[in-house]
């Protein structure tokens, strides 16, 4: 049984676009898999999650940087953040969900109940 | 490789650190990796600054997702802005087996000098969406004017 959620890089390396990829921490519960991705300056609006086949891309949106400024110094990126993980089959792909905390993505991945270890009883 | 940003009150010195870690980011990207880019080597995170500025104001906006307002202290001295803070592990973060842990804990100072000398009395900060924002009015001695040449 695989439970390793495999990530899967450079996924847009074909893409025209370059894509700043966000840090993540992974940690499996007994019930879920819990992802957490830094997307500062990212709000709600900006926040794209898909899944397809058993592919999930985080995408996040900003508008950074000010208008009617002058830049002095600058160490931020201007790129919207993307990342690929490729989904645990345990994963019950239709019960994800998500919030958005200070530039914090939080990611609920929950088992499907197929996986979830029980007990059996022996029958009569 | 984590020679970038090290913090340097000077602002002329950033040029050089600032082109390595585009080169860094390209290599990243050309391997797939994702070193973890907010470790600096002197002061352990380093979180990304930036500064602008406008006639009227001087505007410094911080990456610091995930934290809380009270874990972010500001403070001004002798036309120095400091900004400080510590981000704490959340207790229901611990539990579970951990396959990743990219995201970094631990306390950050950046120190910068101003582009202007701004009126320390009127700096207002905001936070949102994991960015700080502080907004420093500029001095009334430092913001431009137009002087009128009068002939005689």
């Amino acid at each position: 049984m695989n439970t390793q959620t495999i990530e899967k890089p450079a996924c847009n390396a074909a893409r025209k676009e370059s894509y700043l990829i966000p840090s993540v921490n992974l940690r499996e519960t007994k019930e879920a898999w819990l992802l957490e991705a830094e997307l500062p300056g990212v709000n709600k609006s900006g926040v794209e999650i898909t899944v397809e086949k058993n592919e999930l891309t985080l995408t996040g949106r900003r508008s950074n940087g000010i208008t009617g400024f002058d830049t002095v110094y600058r160490e931020s990126r201007e790129a919207d953040y993307r990342r690929v993980f490729e989904l645990d089959p345990s994963i019950d792909a239709a019960r994800i969900s998500a919030k958005m905390e200070q530039g914090i993505l939080k990611l609920t991945l929950p088992k499907s109940e197929s996986v979830k270890p029980r007990k059996i009883e022996i029958g009569e | 490789m984590n020679l970038i940003r090290y913090e340097d009150p000077e602002l002329s010195n950033w040029t050089p650190f600032n082109r390595l870690a585009t080169l860094r980011d390209e290599v990243d990207r050309l391997f797939g990796l994702n070193t973890p880019r907010d470790f600096g080597l002197f002061n352990g995170w380093s979180p990304a600054l930036d500064i602008y500025q406008d006639k009227d104001n001087v505007v410094v906006k911080v990456e610091l997702p995930g934290m809380k307002k009270e874990e972010i202290s500001i403070s001004m001295h002798e036309g120095m802005l400091s900004i400080s803070g510590e981000r704490k592990l959340e207790e229901e973060t611990r539990e579970g087996e951990s396959y990743r842990r990219e995201r970094f804990y631990g306390k950050f100072h950046r120190t910068m000098a101003l582009p202007a000398a701004v009126n320390a009395g009127k700096v207002t900060a905001a936070y949102k969406d994991g960015i700080l924002t502080v907004t420093l009015p500029k001095a009334e001695e430092a913001k431009p004017k137009q002087i009128e040449v009068t002939v005689s």
